[in-house]
């Protein structure tokens, strides 16, 4: 099964007549390189043309799309190794957040990060990526065990939100989500957050607060999912591509405004065309910025980390009225 | 001193739904939100259906005499209520701009800030408390659902830094409905972060921070700072909680318990301290303060 957007099926059209032209001239043996080479040209500009230009509703249907790696998925390809870790020592296991001790280029890390399912059976036992309060509870243990033993924590996030659910709330998802907020700024490590795919509101933020915040060339991060803000603005979640729109939920304008240090560019056409390519540029940037902020002393870095989210915020300084105060 | 004190209080509740600011929390809870009135004369009680007369109200700071229902009312009234005469000083006032430059933004900005004569969802500033000093934010629902933009992050953020500067104790009555200002999108969402480090700072520091949640605390408020109270207490019969009530239920498509996410099933779930009624509101704090002198 594979899932092609409308506005990607030109560009299908043409990758299949590609392949079944390679195929003839393997069979027949007849010569059409010239011809296979325009046409290989052609897919390219219009390629190109498609995953340059996307608009913000098609960047979030890119970062949802069902063959796109998960977190596992990365965890394989970046990692040597990794030893998952499981529970929240209260309450029970969430699948919906995975993590645990990998090596990066033979440093001991920790890695955390929600987890969607493959498959259906796979989404129900992950309850489709949709963390409980324990999921971030283990998140959040597993980061300060991380503290302790000195180890950078790499958290890879892609996550629509955290679950709006009856006993999620009965067992305090807001103020769990408060907690991880507050204790991973303080934390004595070096952490790395990377917007894999989505980035939805507190359920992101509860384990994005980090000294670099990469975010790749498809994913979004916002405030609230476009479906919930057409739901908002106009009773109707079938205009959330507009919605998209208002959001400014792109790597592009979260770099403009700030929010994030760097976008970790794609294979063309979306991170689930290439998952290996996908992989080794995540190794590329995580070897980067992993190098940069080890040489920052800890409490510097701990200060710097808190310092970008004090500068975060846009708004006037109003001069009190005379009508406010009487004359005395 | 501020006119605050001086002028007659305004009766927010009894405006006409018309004049409310939509907000997402009136959408989740039509029967709490929006109930008709008669006339200004009269307010309805949202629990028991009793008539009470204006002037009753203001007697009892708002709760309905019958049946202890609390009314949600204007962050400047609630200061009437809190802060010992003539000790209340605000903050240099701050005001929102447009980060997204999201439509209708300003315009309703303006208008907002004109019907509610606020400068943005945050009332705060320095008073005394029974005599104690201390640091008051309040949030007010009046103002865009009272959600937390970069002003309200801002503000708060400069009190629990006031407050360590000055050593200070801090007190925040939060009460937002969607939680986020969705019209400032990301900037919104990092305020979480931003007030739950100040206030991670003022702990370090050994200060005393009170978390008061008043109907309704939700979404992005209840998310950061106002779950990191050294004491969080509730008023009776608020709406508490991380998602709304609509969206969890159309996402588990369960019925909902009777009393979800209200202060008393948030007490009963360990997430409270305590429920503490407006009338003992102030005397509690007053004591708590006393105990925590530094």
């Amino acid at each position: 099964m594979s899932t092609v957007f409308e506005w990607e099926k030109p560009l299908v059209e043409l990758e299949d007549k590609i392949k079944e032209l390679r195929t003839f001239i393997t069979d027949q043996g007849i010569d059409f390189s010239q011809e296979l080479t325009e046409l290989e040209h052609k897919a390219e500009r219009l390629r190109k043309e498609i995953y340059e230009k996307l608009t913000p509703w098609q960047q979030v249907m890119m970062a949802r799309h069902p063959k796109r790696p998960t977190t596992d998925d990365y965890v394989k390809l970046v990692f040597d190794d990794f030893i998952e870790l499981h529970g929240d020592r209260t309450y029970r296991d969430d699948q919906a957040i995975i993590g645990g001790i990998g090596v990066f280029e033979g440093e001991p890390v920790t890695i955390i990060g929600p987890q969607k399912g493959r498959d259906t059976k796979e989404n129900i036992a992950r309850n489709f990526g949709l963390p409980h309060p324990e999921g971030y509870r283990k998140a959040l243990r597993l980061m300060k065990q991380a503290e302790r033993f000195h180890r950078p924590i790499i958290a890879l996030i892609d996550v629509v939100g955290a679950y709006p659910g009856i006993e999620a709330e009965q067992r305090g998802q807001g103020l769990v989500i408060a907690e991880c907020i507050e204790q991973m700024s303080f934390l004595k490590v070096p952490i790395i957050c990377i917007i894999t795919g989505e980035g939805g509101s507190g359920g992101a933020l509860a384990i994005g607060v980090g000294d670099r915040i990469l975010m790749f060339e498809h994913a979004w991060y916002s405030v609230i999912s476009p479906e919930m803000c057409a739901n908002i603005l106009w009773k109707d979640s079938s205009r959330a591509s507009e919605a998209a729109s208002l959001l400014k939920l792109t790597p592009t304008y979260l770099l403009q405004f700030g929010i994030i240090d760097d976008v970790i560019t794609e294979p063309l056409g979306g991170a689930h065309r290439d998952h290996n390519a996908m992989g080794l540029q995540l190794k590329a940037f995580l070897r980067r910025y992993l190098t940069e902020i080890r040489k920052i002393p800890i409490d510097e870095l701990v200060a710097q980390r808190l310092n970008r989210f004090r500068q975060i915020g846009q708004f006037q300084e109003r001069a009190l009225p005379n009508l406010e105060k009487d004359g005395d | 001193m501020l006119r605050v004190f001086r002028s007659k209080p305004k009766y927010v509740t009894v405006r006409s739904s018309a004049q409310q600011q939509p907000s997402k929390i009136d959408d989740d809870q039509p029967e709490r939100a929006k109930k008709e009135v008669p006339d200004n004369l009269w307010a309805r009680c949202e629990k028991c259906s009793t008539l009470i007369y204006n002037k009753e109200m203001e007697k009892t700071k708002h709760v309905c005499a019958n049946c202890g229902y609390h009314f949600r009312i204007p962050a400047l009234e609630r200061l009437r209520f809190i802060c010992d005469e003539d000790t209340y000083k605000p903050f240099t006032p701050l005001v929102a701009t447009n980060p997204l430059g999201f439509p209708g933004y300003e315009s309703k900005l303006e208008q907002t800030r004109i019907n509610t004569r606020l400068d943005d969802a945050i009332v705060i500033g320095t008073t005394r408390i029974h005599g104690y000093a201390t640091v008051l934010g309040i949030i007010d629902f009046s103002f865009f659902g009272g959600s937390m933009g970069s002003v309200v992050g801002e503000q708060l953020t400069r009190g629990f830094e006031y407050g360590i500067k000055h050593r200070l104790p801090v007190i925040v009555f939060s009460g937002g409905g969607g939680g986020a200002r969705m019209q400032e999108g990301i900037f919104s969402l990092m305020q979480m972060a931003k007030t739950a480090q100040a206030v991670g700072k003022f702990k370090e520091a050994g200060l005393f921070y009170i978390s008061i949640l008043t109907h309704p605390t939700m979404g992005g408020i209840y998310a950061s700072f106002s779950s990191l109270g050294d004491i969080i207490l509730a008023e009776p019969n608020a709406l508490i909680g991380f998602a709304g009530p609509r969206i969890v239920e159309e996402t588990t498509r369960q019925k909902l318990p009777a009393d979800f996410q209200t202060s008393e099933y948030a007490l009963h779930n360990g997430m409270l301290d305590r429920i503490v009624t407006r009338g003992d509101m102030k005397d509690v704090i007053g004591k708590l303060l006393s105990y925590h002198l530094r």
